[in-house]
């Protein structure tokens, strides 16, 4: 490993979002400004408080799976491969004609198998009557489902990859974290190119009870279509999501060479803890800023650089007015002029995987200089007073995108993405 | 020039630059501590038993590493025992320990200047079958509030960096036995950018039904009841591994920055590391450990004859087994360097495992001696120089940590004496 700082770029994007199969389809939807928060599907959620999810509709044999693979993977693994096929033939990129050894993975997920463990627990505990499961009804990939690097594994066979391989998993900033991380790896020198992202399925009936006994979701069950308010004064709670967003990632030099499409490079990030608490946020913001000013600081960019700032934007009262403050602390004044957006407003929140999809959207708006809006913002928390670009998506020259999150274990990060052509001017 | 000779932790430090180690926290079945998990280790006493924490009756493997004698209440506040898991409880011991021994409390360095860097495998599984318990049998309503992270992968790095006021950059890795190293790895990426101490390793365990299900399903649990046979990576008799649940946490260090609050202990330094994963099942192509091995000597600057011990994956599956003896051998000649399990004493750890063996290196070169693989008889085929029976003295100044994890994750740390050669 060689500590000589590489240079990491994006060349291929795969997505897998609700309400939008395709990278293509997910754009379209975000600068569309419509919404894909529906009621739950797939399981009886009649006693749930909350009762809305962001759902991805697809059919896993369609999408070139085969029988074997829908078996042995849980939804969140199938929809990592989905979009990792995705994003390696979007780079354009033969894997094939590359040193295995050179190609490796990192793969965010906040909670794993969720879904595939809660339906196998179901059937060997009898619903909960058994404390001792019963092994006569035990899966034969279980342990798959137990361990959540089996979606690493899943991706680097698809790819081919025999480099560095691991699933990073920090709660709701796994997303960036994971990409950060396979940044790190590139940058060291210890691969050429990453497939990277994030995946996450965790509709479940286990997931519902746990964010309902919190009453972090809404409880917005007559309007789920506008449930998902983030910045809004009568907001009360995120909107459950799942999905996938998966990175074709390269030296930047080796990128060019091949004469790669380069949608962005990944220019600056940075990570803090809050110490505080482990669903709670400090009110002041501080560790969101000071990840913000360290990644800005990498990425060698001022405030008035940033032309988009893909917010966390959760929904949530708390999030909500702990990464406004955040943007305060870190931008200063300049805060006050650049746009500001949540995408969950339209794609719910999927936990460890809406980082990656979120730095999805963040290349594709300086792909296509257009800033996706906050849907759903119709009366505006005075607590909350940045431009959150609200319904309408917005045309606007974008070189610099700001992307954050913020998650359950106190995990706050930040990351800069610059255009193709190096970003800040 | 000549180092300094010293016996046991450093007093008068040179300054090393890199991440150093410098402090230890161990919960492992061979111990609650650090000194007493490596009198046992050295004492080669197993800690393999029938399985305690629930009734095994039911399953063909019935034998664990369980951490035995275990009170939460003794070591953590009240309010932090409802809402923790078995193995986060044992990390937060852990931690606390390894901080006490660097002699770091709580507000001696500024916050943003520490980090936490875990390794999980499955979470905290039993606090999840408690919950899935509850849900299906009593109803949604009954599910705690605290399952939204108590089971979750980034538990033990958030709990841990909540209890100690650590703000800096942190993480969380997953990549089954091989996280134990990787985590390490990511720490060293912090401290290279500027992080002055980070808190990593792993801690782990899902030694409850639920969790014991899972493990079952991999097919690698050993069905022996036999306690002294039914781990026997190396030898003829392979037939799978017992599972076992702690680990280790390290404080690591830039050295200049342990240099400068003068930390008095210098375990050794994390001076080589690399990772691969495997070939795809099928495609005959040769497995990535020796790639991992030659990485990581390759990062440490070191070549194969200054390596003075291997600690090995040790699987005990005769596949495996052979895979890892092939690789070693392929780096250091048949026989050509000693190797040991102690793991064998323990059972495999998961994401705990790795970072026990970092910790137990680092104590064998400490120590100036070999910890043995117990048990076991090794397979003549497999041409390795494994330390049986006794102890074995020996010159340690380098020390090779190997880890696999199921589906092909390889891992390979190297760690190394601080201050020059020791005593040859």
């Amino acid at each position: 490993m060689t500590s000589n700082n590489r240079r990491v770029v994006i060349t291929g994007i795969g997505v897998m979002a609700p309400g939008a199969v395709g990278a293509k389809a997910f754009w379209e939807l975000l600068s569309s400004g419509k919404t894909a928060t529906r009621l739950v599907t797939g399981f009886e959620s009649s006693g749930f408080r909350s009762r809305i999810a962001a759902q991805c509709d697809f059919n896993p044999e369609a999408e070139g799976l085969g029988p074997q693979e829908i078996r042995r993977m849980d939804r969140a693994a199938q929809m990592a491969v989905i979009a990792a096929r995705e994003s390696i033939a979007d780079s354009g990129i033969d894997l094939a004609g590359w040193d295995p050894a050179r190609i490796g993975v990192t793969l965010g997920t906040a909670t794993g198998a969720t879904m595939g463990l809660d339906i196998e627990y179901r059937v060997v505990s009898d619903d909960g009557r058994l404390h001792l499961v019963d092994p006569a009804y035990m899966a034969p990939h279980l342990y798959n489902y137990l361990v959540p690097s089996a979606f690493a594994a899943e991706v680097a066979w698809l790819a081919g990859a025999e480099g560095p391989t691991a699933v990073v998993s920090t709660g709701c900033t796994s997303g960036l974290d994971a990409v950060a991380h396979a940044r790190e790896v590139l940058a060291e020198g210890s691969a050429d190119v990453m497939i990277t992202g994030a995946t996450d399925a965790p509709v479940s009936p286990i997931t519902l009870a746990c964010f309902d006994a919190i009453k972090a979701t809404t409880p917005r069950n007559d309007e789920p279509e506008t449930a998902s308010r983030p910045f809004d004064l009568t907001r009360n709670g995120f909107v459950l999501g799942e999905g996938a967003a998966i990175f074709v990632m390269e030296e930047r030099e080796s990128a060019l060479r091949r004469g790669a499409h380069i949608y962005a490079e990944i220019a600056g990030f940075a990570s803090r803890c809050n110490a505080f608490h482990m669903t709670g946020l400090r009110p002041d913001g501080r560790e969101m800023a000071e990840a913000i000013s360290v990644a800005m600081k990498q990425a060698a960019v001022r405030a008035e650089d940033i032309d988009y700032i893909n917010a966390h934007g959760s929904g949530t009262k708390q999030n909500d007015r702990h990464e406004t403050a955040a943007f305060k602390h870190s931008l200063g004044a300049t805060a006050y002029d650049i746009p500001v957006s949540s995408i969950k407003s339209m794609v719910g929140h999927s936990l460890g995987a809406i980082g990656s999809i979120e730095i999805a959207a963040s290349a594709l708006a300086i792909e296509h200089n257009v800033v996706p809006p906050t849907a759903n913002l119709n009366v505006p928390d005075p607590e909350c007073d940045l431009d959150y670009v609200p319904h309408t998506a917005r045309e606007r020259q974008i070189d610099t995108v700001l992307t954050v999150g913020s998650g359950f274990g106190g995990f706050q990060s930040a990351m800069v993405l610059t255009g193709p052509d190096g970003g800040a001017s | 020039m000549t180092a300094p000779v010293v016996t046991g932790p450093v007093v008068t430090r040179p300054v090393v630059t890199g991440p150093v180690v410098t402090g230890i926290g161990i919960a492992a079945p061979t111990g609650l501590g650090t000194e007493e998990h490596w009198r046992a280790t050295l004492a080669g006493r197993p800690s393999i038993r029938r399985i305690t924490r629930f009734d095994p009756a039911p399953y063909p493997s019935q034998l664990a590493g369980e951490v035995t004698g275990f009170e939460p209440a003794d070591h953590l506040p009240s309010r932090l025992i409802p809402q923790t898991d078995h193995m986060t409880r044992l990390a937060l011991v852990a931690a606390a320990e390894a901080l006490a021994d660097a002699e770091v409390a709580n507000g001696d360095m500024p916050e943003f200047d520490m980090g936490v860097v875990t390794a999980a495998s499955a979470g905290g599984f039993e606090f999840g079958q408690n919950e899935l318990e509850k849900l299906w049998s009593k109803g949604s309503h009954h599910v705690s509030a605290y399952q939204s992270f108590a089971w979750f992968y980034a538990v033990n790095t958030g709990q841990i960096s909540i209890r100690h006021g650590m703000r800096g950059p942190s993480g969380v890795v997953v990549s089954d036995q091989s996280g134990g190293l990787d985590a390490i790895a990511h720490a060293r990426r912090h401290l290279r950018k500027g992080t002055k101490l980070v808190v990593t390793g792993g801690v782990d365990g899902s030694i409850c039904p639920w969790g014991w299900l899972g493990q079952l399903a991999s097919n690698r649990l050993s069905t022996s009841q036999d306690l002294d046979q039914a781990y026997l990576p190396f030898d003829t008799r392979a037939c799978g591994h017992v599972a076992g649940e702690g680990g280790a946490l390290l404080i690591v260090e830039d050295g200049e920055a342990a240099a400068e609050r003068g930390a008095r202990k210098l375990y050794g330094q994390i001076s080589g590391y690399a990772a691969t994963f495997d070939p795809k099942p099928g495609t005959g192509r040769e497995p990535a450990l020796r790639r991992a091995i030659l990485g990581a000597l390759a990062d440490a600057g070191a070549g194969p004859d200054e390596v003075d011990v291997v600690f090995a994956d040790a699987a005990g599956l005769p596949r495996l087994d052979h895979e890892e003896a092939t690789a070693i051998n392929a780096v250091f000649g048949p026989g050509g360097v000693p190797v040991t399990a102690p793991k064998t004493m323990t059972g495999r750890l998961y994401a705990g495992a790795a970072s026990l063996d970092v910790a137990t290196a680092l104590l064998a070169i400490r120590d100036q001696v070999i910890p043995p693989t117990i048990n076991v008889s090794p397979d003549p085929r497999l041409a390795l120089d494994l330390v049986t029976g006794e102890p074995r003295s020996a010159s340690l100044r380098t020390a090779l940590v190997l880890a696999r994890g199921y589906g092909g994750f390889n891992s390979a740390l190297v760690v190394q004496a601080v201050n020059g050669q020791r005593t040859k």
